[in-house]
């Protein structure tokens, strides 16, 4: 965190000022290790099996919040009896489909839900987690689209043992689940020696409970992994066991990468999500707006995600105004229904059948960024056109004269058809807009200085092409063209052509339509109504604009109001800081604890009150208990705090929603060195995979010749550059604080390898070849693994091979395959396995040869990795 | 460096470098090894300006002892040499400067914690004295009609050379302490001894000039000079490398070392030829002569050089400091 | 309580200004390399890779005047888990690397010290590290950060010995170069006890003041707005902490006392004392070793407070001289 968000981490600092314990758990000793009050080098890829530890040193030792864990958890819930645990499957969950690689999860989920059989299921409508075939829902990445809610159940009540003894209930069967993640086994797996592993479990339940909460941070080294869905559930577990959700110094926080990705995922630039993670419609499945909404909530579920329709109307009519009726299903029609994954490495993949001629970049620079690189430069050489919009000349916009490809032959400039447009961009203090943080907080941010030259605003971009775009359909008759000739497109501009950002807040933020409330901007999304009275461009986020006022360029200082600082920016939904913070009391109102009192229950008041928005009804009593049955908001009993799940509990046991099982299991990263030592199953049997002959793979045990690439790599950001770079190798007071790009390599690495410090080194994967300087530090340790020590290689990815910037270098990314998470399809980039040797790599054609030579050695065909179910091993 | 060693906590290290003699062990931490003090920016302009300046200002003397004591030889040769030394000299100064104004520049303060300042208030002084005795002796070049202007020159020669002598002795010390005055380890502790070493090696190279320059009869007090300055700097030297403690290390090391020997072997050998043979042979005279005049160069590179190196090492500043501060404490 | 701005004439001056920089806080991020260059207008100082941890830059110059050290060491930081214990490690890379830096001493090269030389640990062997008991085997380590600054003296050798007057004593009590004045003369540079101040180098036309003395001004344009210095708005976990001196060295010393309490005993101060050798710094530091290992002087002295000593031998010399011009007359007419 200190080197990513070193803004950020001041409040870790005034945290240990306060004397709170800073744990840090990575493979490297970073800057954050530095002050940390203890250090945890881990293998890269082996989380799940850490977290799974602490789970059964929770359970095993009763560590959990009993009273939390019981009342606001599905550890009671009880379990379908056809339910399989890896344990007795091999290590696959019941239902997994070896053919397609894929779960059919109707046996995970909860008891007294009667399914019909699998074949009625087709015709039923209204269940999400049946409704459609397995592989297309995977293709879809289903489970992304719960981003903002919890997947959907059609009913609202379920069986439950709250004495938690039965053997099917939630909590027995994640006892059992974990009961292996032994502290010996977590040495074993991820190379962390056990008095180390039992500190940590001791510091972390020593530090929750009534009085006390923990927090877990995690960014992309979790999230960049093929059971990378599963690494946050793991966290997502042992803080709801230990009572540390909706309560303050609690939660579990995602640091992005950027100032704004949580705006970018609340607002999507995610293919298969409309705003405010309403799912795109399908092919087939979403024929009318009623099969849509039933599809994606129930009636019979509870909570506010009932309201979808509400949600979804006042979206299509801020699309289509007044074109968008009653009668036209509010134009639901001139949505795009998904035919498969359009994700963007499945784009790339298309881009190399031809099957994609245009492609737009937006400060996205996959040259350098994107795992597997030259298939990224490959597609990009078929496209009839792209366009760049970037602060730089970034080496996606100039690859086709000076990429690596290009020095290897496998590309000629003159052979290239692509047409670039490069299209300079305003930088964030160069025009005016919101950032949306990791806590949900969007903060508005004024233009600070004219763009220089051409440089423009993405706002004004996208309003002239729409422009632009209509003007060329103008007066056509064509039926195709309706949805973007009815747009509502009215943006006025000022007098440089930039277009009102805070008009585009106003219709995020929605509007009444008719009634005397007519013009009025909504205050919060439950004025949001079915009937085309409201229109609303993002359901979360209204309420930014509320009393007309941009909620979101709010600055009152900290110090001049509480502590949970409301007055400062707005967080979405209606500006609650913490959400679920109903769970910051017991179950009868009260605070767990005065210590930690947030959120409470005012009796005499007969209301929900405290430092933050309760996350609740504000009048509904701790006591009420719905009709047994009932769904909907009206559904929500009193203390059901998770008011957006269907069940109004926190998921211990996920029944569904994922894809690839109820609950973490470790599996080995796709490329590793190291046996899986907790079943057969080597890696997630439902990752995706791409048999390609461009997008061969490292073999990993149990296949032959693994030890081809005996050494883990990860890869990571350093302070001094942004991503990619194209935001910091152009900068000459950034440059010369990172001006090379290196390997990070332990002492005892170097001697084993005869690597020298400052020297080069080339680092080898299936995909290619990259070299580096060395830099040997004690920062990085082997570990010792499987009884045998495994040494990793650290490469920050922030170089690219160009000629526009002002330092260069190879692209730790090249040495990346393609193989993705089933859930998010995000691609595994944060570990692999490689070879290391000292000195430069080959140029020209020998780079292909001496790629090639490992490629024989190591016997890579296009099924090497790529086979989702590890075969018998005697088979 | 980084981490000292485990056992030791600090680290050894083998002073000397290209294969010059080897000096004991010392343990010390620094920073990767990175000079803590930064060495003085300056190149060849300033020793050479040290040299120069020390040979104007011991010339000036013989020539005013001379002009008193009607050795005409010896005075002109004196006095030209002044007025070369203190030319290139100037020279010398300005081009390490960049441009002539920068000096100006200088003369619109006087500060006495600057020993460049001061020096500069001294040329001031000593430059046109000298210059105009020098010119005195050149009114042969002067054209008849200008007969006015040779008069003139005639006249002011002897004041101008007195005036020269007056400031003489100043042109040739300042300089010590204009190195001395810094936090170059091997100048800074030689602050006491380098100012008797400099006015040593200006006699020296003054001296041996005079040798050059003036007829054996005339030569005496230049001889006597020469001898008494190369006693002077070789004594001074050796009482200088107690007081610099590390630091005289840097006198015996690479390019410093080989200069420092070039000298004690021409300076010796200048002075005691001179003395030797000096009144019988024109020739060896002069050969001793110009070796003086060389010896005294190489002294002042080589301190030039040695502080240079001493400011390059973290030893040298690290080590004693350390000492010191473990003796506070 | 020394009041060099009072010293130095002027009257009735504000408090003293200057930093506290707390090393044990620092996160390496070096924001204030980079705000103090985009407020200064400093040029950027080379892109060499040094080998030197995370540290580029290399040492404060003329175009980095906030530098911040990387110092990787088998040490704990106080009550620290580094978490290396059990683990197969050998003996720790860093004196290797240390050897090395040194020998890139060897001849002559830049101050800056950019060599790049390479070094190897050893030949390729698949012996198990760990295996045997080296007594070396790096169980304890810590990683050092440390952003370094002008001291901006009680006593400024730089100031003293400038001929024309540049430097000079601001009324915050700081040192500031007049970049119109400074004639490039360079005395200043060997004449800093801290190896600050450097010559820009650079051609005249294409570099800002190339061929001038530069140097950190504690942002004398922003303090004197009533601003905080660059560096110090800048850094996220007030490791650079900008105020009056006086109320700084109070800081410091509760700061150094928490952290002794908290069982890092290695935290000492550096630059607070105004009986030290400098007078006092208006720079102070809290440190976690010596001040050498962070390439700082452990006992610095203003040359000047010798200079009284050197004028008096430089006149004894000078006496002696005439003497013995005069002596050489004496005697033998021939």
């Amino acid at each position: 965190m200190a080197e990513c968000h070193p803004v950020g981490f001041q409040w870790v600092m005034e945290a240990k000022r306060r004397g709170a314990k800073v744990i840090h758990i990575d493979p490297r000793f970073t800057r954050t290790s530095a002050v940390a009050d203890q250090h945890v080098p881990l293998r890269a890829g082996s989380d799940i099996a850490f977290l799974g530890g602490i789970v059964n040193y929770i359970l095993g030792n009763e560590k959990y919040f009993h009273d939390y864990v019981v009342a606001y958890t599905n550890a009671a819930t009880i379990l379908r009896d056809d339910f399989v645990d890896v344990d007795d499957l091999d290590g696959v969950f019941s239902g997994y489909d070896p053919e397609t690689g894929t779960y059919d999860t109707s046996s995970w989920q909860y008891e007294g839900v009667t399914e019909p059989s699998a074949a009625g299921q087709r015709e039923k409508p209204g269940s999400e987690s049946q409704g459609e075939g397995e592989k297309s829902r995977t293709e879809r990445g289903a489970a992304y689209e719960v981003g903002g809610h919890g997947a959907s159940l059609h009913h609202a009540e379920v069986e439950r043992d709250e004495t938690l003894q039965d053997p099917r209930c939630v909590f027995q069967v994640l006892k059992k689940h974990y009961a292996r993640y032994t502290p010996e086994m977590v040495a074993e797996v991820c190379g962390v020696p056990v008095e180390q592993f039992q500190a940590v479990c001791e510091a972390v339940t020593a530090n929750s409970g009534r009085e006390r909460t923990t927090a877990w941070v995690y960014s992309v080294g979790w999230t960049h992994h093929t059971v990378g869905a599963q690494y946050i559930r793991g966290s997502a577990i042992i803080q709801l066991l230990l009572g540390n959700m909706g309560r303050p110094g609690g939660g579990i926080m995602a640091l992005r990468g950027h100032a704004s990705i949580q705006g970018s995922t609340d607002i999507p630039t995610l293919f298969n999500l409309l705003p405010g993670y309403l799912p795109m419609p399908k092919v087939g499945e979403h024929d009318t707006l009623d099969d849509y909404v039933d599809t994606i909530t129930s009636k019979a579920q509870k909570g506010f995600w009932a309201e979808a329709r509400k949600f979804t109307v006042s979206l299509l009519k801020s699309y289509w105004g007044d074109a968008a009726t009653a009668e036209n299903d509010y134009c639901f029609d001139y949505l795009p229904r998904l035919t498969g994954d359009h994700g963007t490495y499945q784009t790339v993949m298309k881009m190399l059948d031809d099957e994609v001629e245009g492609y737009f970049l937006l400060g996205q620079n996959p040259a350098v960024g994107s795992a597997h690189g030259k298939m990224q430069r490959l597609g990009m050489s078929h496209l009839k056109w792209l366009v760049v919009r970037d602060l730089n000349l970034i080496e996606s916009a100039t690859f086709w004269k000076d990429g690596p490809e290009i020095a290897t032959g496998e590309l000629t400039t003159t052979d290239i058809a692509t047409e670039v447009f490069f299209f300079p961009a305003a930088s964030h203090v160069e025009k005016e807009g919101s950032f949306t943080q990791t806590q949900r907080m969007l903060q508005w941010h004024r233009k600070a200085i004219e763009p220089p030259g051409d440089c423009r605003s993405e706002l004004q971009f996208f309003v002239q092409l729409g422009l632009k775009l209509r003007e060329r359909l103008a007066g056509s008759t064509e039926e195709r063209d309706r949805p973007l000739l009815d747009l509502t497109w009215d943006y006025e501009v000022d007098a440089q052509g930039e277009p009102s950002a805070e008009a585009v807040l106003r219709e995020i933020n929605g509007r009444h339509l008719r009634g005397d409330k007519a013009g009025q901007l909504l205050g919060t999304y439950l004025e949001m109504a079915d009937d085309g009275s409201t229109d609303g461009g993002c359901w979360i986020y209204t309420g930014v604009f509320a009393d007309n006022v941009n909620q979101a360029d709010r600055r009152e200082p900290g110090q001049d109001q509480s502590w949970v600082a409301p007055d400062w920016g707005w967080a979405w939904p209606a500006n609650r800081r913490i959400l679920y913070n109903r769970a910051s009391a017991d179950p009868d109102g009260k605070p767990w604890s005065e210590r930690k009192a947030y959120v409470w229950w005012d009796d005499e008041a007969k209301k929900w009150t405290g430092h933050d928005v309760p996350d609740f009804e504000g009048t509904k009593p701790p006591g009420y208990r719905p009709e047994r049955g009932t769904g909907g908001v009206a559904g929500i009993s009193g203390d059901d705090p998770f008011v957006m799940q269907a069940d109004g509990k926190g998921w211990l046991y996920v029944p569904t929603g994922l894809l690839d099982g109820p609950m973490p299991a470790h599996y080995e990263p796709s490329e590793s060195p190291v046996r899986n030592a907790f079943y057969r199953q080597q890696a997630n049997p439902a990752r995706q995979v791409y048999p390609r002959q461009d997008n061969l793979q490292n073999p990993s045990p149990p296949e032959a010749h693994s030890s081809v690439f005996p050494y883990v790599f990860t890869t990571y950001r350093l302070t001094e550059h942004h991503t990619a770079g194209g935001m910091s190798r152009w900068l000459p007071y950034l440059s010369e604080l990172q001006p090379e790009f290196f390997c990070e390599i332990s002492p005892e690495l170097a001697r084993e390898r005869g690597l020298e410090h400052l020297g080069w080194a080339t680092i080898v994967t299936a995909r290619t070849a990259i070299e580096a300087r060395v830099l040997v530090t004690d920062r990085m340790v082997p570990l010792r693994v499987g009884g045998r020590v495994i040494h990793q290689v650290g490469l920050p990815y922030h170089w690219g091979v160009g000629s526009n910037a002002l330092v260069t270098g190879d692209s730790a990314n090249d040495l990346f395959g393609v193989t993705l998470d089933p859930n998010v399809h995000i691609q595994e980039s944060k570990v692999a396995s490689c070879d290391i040797r000292p000195g430069r790599r080959p140029t020209g054609p020998a780079l292909l040869r001496y790629v090639e030579e490992y490629r024989r050695r190591a016997g890579s065909t296009i099924e090497t990795g790529n086979t989702q179910r590890t075969p018998l091993e005697n088979s | 460096m980084t981490a000292p060693d485990l056992r030791r906590g600090k680290r050894r290290r083998k002073g000397g470098r290209d294969g010059d003699p080897v000096v004991p062990d010392v343990e010390f931490t620094s920073y990767y090894g990175r000079p803590v003090v930064k060495a003085s920016p300056w190149e060849a302009d300033i020793p050479a300006y040290l040299f120069l300046g020390g040979l104007a200002a011991g010339s000036s003397l013989l020539a005013a002892g001379a002009d008193a004591t009607d050795r005409p030889a010896l005075r002109r040769t004196g006095r030209l040499g002044a007025l070369v030394g203190i030319t290139v000299s100037f020279a010398a100064l300005v081009h390490d400067l960049g441009r002539p104004e920068r000096f100006v520049n200088m003369l619109r303060v006087a500060k006495p914690t600057s020993p460049m300042s001061v020096g500069t208030w001294i040329l001031t002084a000593y430059g046109p004295a000298a210059g105009l005795a020098g010119a005195a002796e050149l009114t042969g070049l002067v054209p008849a009609r200008l007969g006015f202007v040779k008069r003139l020159l005639g006249l002011a020669g002897r004041p101008a050379g007195v005036a020269a002598a007056a400031f003489a002795p100043a042109v040739a010390s300042y300089t010590a302490v204009l190195l001395a005055d810094t936090a170059t380890p091997a100048w800074h502790e030689a602050h006491r001894e380098l100012p008797f070493l400099f006015v040593g090696s200006a006699a020296g190279a003054a001296g041996g000039f005079g040798m050059l320059g003036a007829p054996v009869d005339q030569a005496g007090p230049a001889r006597r000079l020469a001898v008494a300055g190369a006693a002077l700097e070789l004594a001074a030297e050796h009482r200088m490398r107690e007081s610099m403690g590390l630091a005289a290390e840097t006198l015996d090391a690479g390019k410093a070392g080989r200069l420092m020997r070039a000298s004690h072997a021409l300076t010796a050998g200048g002075a005691v030829v001179g003395a030797l043979l000096g009144r019988r042979s024109r020739i060896a005279a002069g050969a001793a002569g110009a070796a003086l005049v060389a010896g005294s160069a190489c002294t002042r590179f080589a301190i030039f050089e040695a502080g240079q190196a001493s400011a390059h090492d973290p030893k040298y500043t690290v080590v004693p400091q350390r000492e010191r501060a473990d003796r506070r404490s | 309580m020394t009041d060099p701005a009072g010293d130095a004439g002027w009257e009735s001056p504000p408090p003293r200004k200057g930093f506290f920089t707390d090393t044990s806080v620092c996160i390496g991020c070096k924001a204030c390399e980079v705000a103090c260059k985009e407020w200064n207008g400093v040029p950027d100082d080379g892109f060499n890779l040094l080998g030197s941890s995370y540290d580029n830059t290399g040492a404060l110059g003329a175009s980095t005047w906030r530098h911040v050290a990387f110092i990787e060491q088998p040490r704990n930081f106080g009550k620290q888990d580094a978490g290396r214990a059990g683990l197969p490690v050998g003996p720790p890379a860093s004196d290797a690397l240390n050897a090395a830096a040194d020998d890139a001493l060897s001849g002559d090269r830049s101050a800056l010290g950019t060599d790049t030389t390479k070094v190897s640990l050893g030949m390729p062997s698949t012996e198990l590290p760990g295996a045997g008991l080296d007594p070396s085997t790096r169980t304890d380590f810590r990683w050092l950060m440390s952003s370094d600054v002008c001291k901006h003296c009680t006593h400024a050798a730089c100031l003293d010995v400038c001929p024309t007057g540049s430097l000079f004593r601001t009324e915050f009590g700081t040192v500031v170069v007049q970049d119109d004045i400074c004639n490039g003369c360079g005395y200043c540079v060997p004449a800093c006890p801290f190896g600050v101040i450097d010559r820009r180098i650079g051609d005249k036309h294409a570099v800002k003041n190339a061929g001038i003395a530069q140097k950190c001004t504690l942002c004398y344009d922003r303090i004197g707005d009533g601003l905080t210095p660059a560096c110090a708005q800048a850094c996220p976990t007030e490791s650079i902490q900008f105020g009056d001196v006086d109320e700084l060295r109070e800081r410091a010393a509760a700061r150094m006392a928490t952290l002794h309490e908290q069982g890092v005993t290695d935290a000492r101060l550096y630059g607070e004392n105004p009986d030290d050798g400098v007078g006092g710094a208006g720079a102070m530091f809290l440190l976690l070793d010596e001040p050498e290992v962070y390439g700082l002087p452990p006992d610095p002295v203003v040359t000047t407070r010798d200079l009284p000593a050197m004028w008096k031998h430089a006149g004894l010399a000078a006496v002696t001289l005439l003497a013995g011009a005069v002596g050489s007359f004496l005697g033998r007419k021939r």
